[in-house]
């Protein structure tokens, strides 16, 4: 419990143009910069996905312009092998780290956060301009990495050594491009280091009255939790993409191995180790998965919550399952290597713990459920978005199961099982969440109310056409179907085209169900109906202030918390839902304090 | 009105260049009257050539199921003519000879997973054409030296159009396939006028204009020799080399 | 709607149950000594995870289609238990199969890894490079000879840099893109990579081993039916990688003989 008085943050009202809406020192600025951003890559990385799609399914197609992007990528529109690989990784290098690392957790987490425990900003608002700004020059690096040199590196999002680190003999661009991605992915691990210190502290200590830690939303909660992950994950991979680019520029050999031979030619490196990069990636990247998962978990609780009018039925148990999950996310994160050439006994090792991160996600999906259980179910679009985000929690997460257990993986490692599985636990299950957030907090965000209808129809096109792409991609990888190939030339793999030519069917028209979303969202926020304070009387301090909030998000007066975030439907309250800033008191509820 | 003067200057500009190019241009070929031919043999037994096993990709192997491929690094036909040995005028040249790109376009052939010629020679900035007759994928990977010339590699899938080049400086640069490892062969570019033996050894260099020069043949295994030779007006130089097996 | 939605949970929950139990889609016919533990470890987990797939997913829709339309002044009901309940239930249904799981996996994945290889393995070596596999019997005087990095060369077909000329041991030992191997006789597989990070996979044989440069790993197995199996890479390795496979014939003691002298003949 503190007295915000004493962090009080000192900035006023800006006046410029430029203050306002470009180097704006508003966490709910940069909070929209982030949404803005992420938007413009995930259609960037969408559009990626189509092409890779229609390349898979109809091998020899021409797609009219493509050669505009590359003429030698590209040549007569059909994209060649080396292509393709280009096209993946940037996909998925946008995907993972400016999608869904950006939207639902710098830039719901920005323009909530501080509103949600109480804070006229966050503490250190410069850092958080940075941040931002460092994370939008990252994309400008990575994108630009389509047009120099032979362009982007091939070797997949996540590069491994030594295929990312001997230069340019290794194939079309794994020189420029490989230094540019290394460059682009160390910058944006700078701008997430910021962000992460000011959730941290914005979370510690600028609360304000009476907003004790267990009176936190889940969302709230969610971003604190992740924050910290990411301050431990991205400080390990920034440092590895430095040692990359080392290797490259400066002739060190941290991830090359003695006497390669490429082309004929001995390469001029000796004594590094090509496991290195995977552990040190790896210890990146699964919390990554869980940076880009848990907060929708915080975000989806919240708002059904709000939908079920009643708290879940515990608050507690979500919280202190959120941090096993990150706990433990940095001791599986040896199940993407089970048959690297680690030794064996570290992959059962790996494995344990793997399997006991199933135990945490269970209970989120059971108190969820039996939180449904005898509620008052509002159906929106906000609350179809979040159901639909348990339902593919659930079938990403049983995937998992198979994943986990070294002596299966040795059937699925590296096959479109496993693009499946993350694709559906952590890419649209994320984007779901991402969604939920939108259609619930957009009327806070822009005053105004998103078109209920379109939004229905957005849902159902996404949940139906999702389901359609991504559970093909299990029955694949248990045919053997190897990932990362840019055409199927096995005997074994030619008869399972057809289920390719299905994905990449429903794959272009669920995507272009979203432009129905960006539709919606552009003309909601000029032209929607004008949005009232609290739309879905909701409890959390979002909806005790004005909408869209004030330059220091409460006005003149601070709010003081008297009670736990969720009293819905509580007996013998006043109303259905008594909000945190209501002084009245409760007997029949519990209380964190 | 004054603007149809201008138009009018500018194209006559044009034009009168345009026909100094050409009378000028004809003045070069007319100095490339004379020859220099000659056989390349190879004195002793051919080292055996390895057959290629292309089993890893059906398309190839099926290609070279009747005619099992073979490695090209020597091909000595039955009288001991070298083939795709490489001439050109090391020494001696100058002006316009020199300075002359030929207009043909030599092509480099990726069939049957096998590059037809194994060795295609060409003049420093000729265009030259890399095209793809298999329904497999093909990378052409040349590595010439980095202080040299700059690199490539890049894919040509089945149907893709022509690959179009040319190489800046003189050099010797092998050129690969990566996706088919065994798939090897050489761009040997060189300064003006050049030719490359036949499956007898035997060869021509056009457009020499008399004087005299120094001939290099170059050879993947047993590198290059040199000969002095003169041309003279309406009297084609010799040059017959002998490379003696390992 | 609510409804609606229910209804379409439990229809996306069958359809993708159906592929798997009609076996649309399967696993290769397993043709190794070992792959028998994998593939039961893998219908243990299907079969559970199958069961917590489509219970969850029916709970949902079930309380999706219940708790939607509430009457007027209904009030909220407690899920019996409570968070205490589920999360007792989580640890026990949940902890007992990964723990199951954990256990006998580790005896599906001991037998592939923590067992020497037989001392009467025939031994072969394989040579991973972009993008392409080569292998290498150690001929009639059973040893290998040495491998010289700077001797690699493609455009001579010396594709594991041997050095016939000075080495003794090289001289008989035979090279192939293709690897036979006898029926029923353990293979020890020496994993050489002479540039980047590749893979070994082999469905039917259900084996699967990464090769690391600089690090020359071992895997060992036996096949039990004669035929023609593809080996395909894994481990993404440049523009060609799609491409980079072989193929595995697995022949009778006798064909395997004759076609080992077939290939001496060749080299």
């Amino acid at each position: 419990m503190h007295d915000t008085s004493a962090h009080a943050v000192h900035h006023g009202v800006p006046t410029s143009f430029i203050r306002k809406h470009v180097f704006s020192l508003d966490h709910k600025v940069i909070g929209k910069q982030y949404y803005a951003l992420a938007l413009v890559a995930v259609v960037v990385g969408m559009v990626l996905s189509w092409i890779m799609r229609i390349h898979l399914g109809w091998n020899n197609f021409a797609i009219p312009g493509l050669h505009l992007l590359s003429s030698t990528g590209a040549p007569g529109n059909v994209l060649t092998p080396e292509y393709y690989l280009q096209l993946m990784t940037m996909h998925g290098t946008i995907m993972v780290f400016f999608v869904l690392t950006t939207a639902p957790f710098a830039a719901f987490g920005n323009f909530f956060l501080p509103i949600q425990v109480g804070a006229e900003d966050m503490p250190f608002p410069h850092f958080n301009m940075m941040s931002f700004w460092i994370t939008f020059v990252a994309f400008l690096v990575l994108v630009s990495s389509f047009f120099v040199g032979d362009g982007p590196t091939l070797g997949g999002w996540t590069q491994y050594a030594p295929l990312s680190a001997v230069g340019a003999v290794a194939g079309p661009g794994q020189g420029l491009g490989v230094v540019l991605w290394a460059s682009s992915i160390g910058i944006f691990c700078i701008g997430q280091l910021l962000g992460a210190l000011n959730f941290i502290t914005t979370t510690l200590d600028m609360r304000t009255k009476g907003m004790s830690l267990m009176r936190l939303p889940l969302s709230a909660w969610a971003w604190f939790i992740t924050s910290i992950m990411g301050l431990t994950a991205f400080a390990v991979l920034m440092p590895a993409c430095i040692l990359l680019i080392l290797d490259h520029v400066a002739g060190t050999s941290f991830f090359v191995a003695s006497n390669l031979v490429i082309n004929d030619q001995v390469l001029p490196h000796s004594g590094g180790s090509t496991l290195l990069w995977q552990h040190l990636f790896w210890f990146f990247g699964h919390p990554e998965v869980y940076i880009a998962i848990v907060p929708g978990l915080g975000i989806v609780s919240h708002v059904l919550i709000t939908n079920m009018r009643r708290p879940l039925l515990s608050h507690r148990v979500i919280i202190y399952s959120m941090g096993s999950l990150a706990v433990l996310s940095y001791m599986v994160y040896g199940h993407h290597m089970f048959v690297s050439g680690m030794n064996p006994y570290s992959s059962l090792a790996f494995s344990f713990p793997t399997l006991v991160i199933t135990i945490p996600s269970t209970i989120v999906v059971l108190i969820w459920l039996g939180s449904l259980y005898g509620s008052k179910l509002r159906i929106n679009t906000a609350s179809l978005f979040a159901l639909g985000f348990i339902s593919m929690f659930i079938s990403g997460g049983v995937s998992g199961f198979f994943l986990a257990q070294p002596s299966i993986d040795i059937m699925l490692h590296a096959t479109y099982f496993v693009v499946g599985h993350f694709h559906l636990v952590m890419a649209v299950a994320a984007i779901f969440g991402i969604f939920s957030g939108t259609y619930f907090w957009f009327p806070k965000m822009t005053g105004r109310m998103m078109n209920e209808t379109l939004g229905r129809i957005h849902f159902w096109l996404s949940f139906v056409g999702t389901y359609c792409i991504f559970m093909p991609f299990h029955y694949l990888g248990i045919a053997g179907n190897v990932r990362r190939y840019q055409a199927f030339t096995d005997d074994y793999l030619i008869p399972l085209i057809p289920v390719h030519k299905f994905i990449t069917i429903a794959a272009l028209l669920t995507g272009l169900a979203q432009f129905i979303f960006i539709y919606n969202l552009i003309h909601s926020r000029f032209k929607g109906a004008l949005a009232p304070d609290n739309p879905w009387e909701g409890t959390s301090l979002e909806w005790s202030t004005a909408t869209p909030p004030p330059h220091n998000n409460f006005g003149d007066k601070m709010p003081v918390v008297y009670h736990d975030p969720y009293q819905y439907s509580v007996e013998g309250a006043s109303t259905d839902y008594v909000m945190q800033t209501s002084p009245e008191q409760l007997k029949n509820a519990p209380d964190e304090k | 009105m004054r603007n149809r003067y201008n138009l009018a200057a500018v194209l006559s500009a044009v034009i009168l260049v345009c026909c100094g190019a050409l009378i000028l241009g004809q003045k070069v070929n007319a100095a490339g009257e004379g020859k220099i031919t000659g056989t390349v043999k190879l004195d002793g037994t051919a080292p055996h050539m390895k057959g290629i096993d292309m089993s890893k990709d059906p398309y190839c192997s099926k290609a070279h199921a009747s005619d099992p491929g073979h490695l090209e690094t020597v091909l000595a036909g039955q009288n001991g003519g070298l083939e795709n040995v490489v001439l050109y005028i090391s020494e001696g040249l100058s002006g316009g000879a020199l300075t002359e790109v030929p207009t043909e376009v030599p092509v480099f052939n990726q069939k049957n997973c096998m590059y037809m010629p194994h060795v295609l020679a060409m003049d420093v900035n000729q265009k030259f054409k890399v095209v793809t007759s298999d329904q497999t994928a093909h990378n052409i990977h040349p590595l010439p030296n980095p202080m040299i010339n700059v690199g490539w590699n890049q894919s040509q899938p089945p149907g893709a159009p022509a690959v179009e080049k040319s190489w800046k400086a003189a050099e010797v640069i092998p050129v690969q396939c990566n996706i088919h490892p065994w798939m090897h062969g050489w761009f040997v570019v060189v300064k003006g006028p050049y030719a490359t033996t036949d499956a007898n050894g035997s060869y021509t260099i056009n457009n020499v204009p008399p004087g005299n020069y120094t001939v290099t043949a170059w050879q993947e295994t047993y590198g290059t020799q040199m000969q002095k030779v003169t041309v003279a007006a309406g009297k084609p130089g010799t040059a017959d080399f002998t490379f003696k097996a390992k | 709607m609510a409804k609606i939605f229910a209804v379409t949970i439990v229809l996306i929950a069958i359809g993708s149950a159906i592929p798997i139990l009609m076996h649309t889609w399967d696993m290769p016919q397993d043709i190794s000594t070992h792959g028998h533990l994998i593939d039961e470890q893998y219908a243990d987990t299907m079969a559970e995870a199958g069961i917590s797939f489509l219970v969850s997913q029916f709970l949902l829709a079930f309380f999706i289609w219940k708790f939607s339309s509430p009457k007027p002044g209904a009030k909220i009901k407690s899920f019996p238990g409570g968070a205490a309940g589920l999360v007792i239930a989580a640890f026990l249904l949940v902890g007992t199969e990964v723990l199951a799981l954990g256990v006998f996996g580790a005896k599906a994945w001991a037998s592939v890894y923590f067992t020497p290889p037989a001392a009467n393995a025939l031994p072969i070596q394989v040579q991973a490079g972009q993008f392409a596999f080569y292998f290498r019997y150690p001929g009639p005087d059973g040893t290998f000879g040495p491998l010289h990095a700077d001797q690699i060369s493609e455009a001579n077909a010396n594709f594991f840099g041997l050095d016939t000329t000075h080495d003794q041991d090289s001289k008989d030992d035979i090279v192939s893109a293709e690897m036979a191997i006898p029926v029923n006789r353990e293979v020890h597989l020496l994993m050489h990579s002479k540039d980047l990070g590749h893979s070994f996979y082999v469905p039917e044989l259900r084996v699967h081993q990464d090769f690391v440069p600089g690090l020359d790993l071992s895997i060992h197995f036996t096949a039990t039916k004669v035929g023609k199996y593809e080996i395909v890479c894994t481990q993404l390795c440049g523009l060609g990688h799609y491409n980079m496979k072989a193929y595995l014939e697995v022949k009778s003691q006798e064909d395997f003989d004759s076609w080992i002298k077939q290939q001496a003949a060749l080299q």
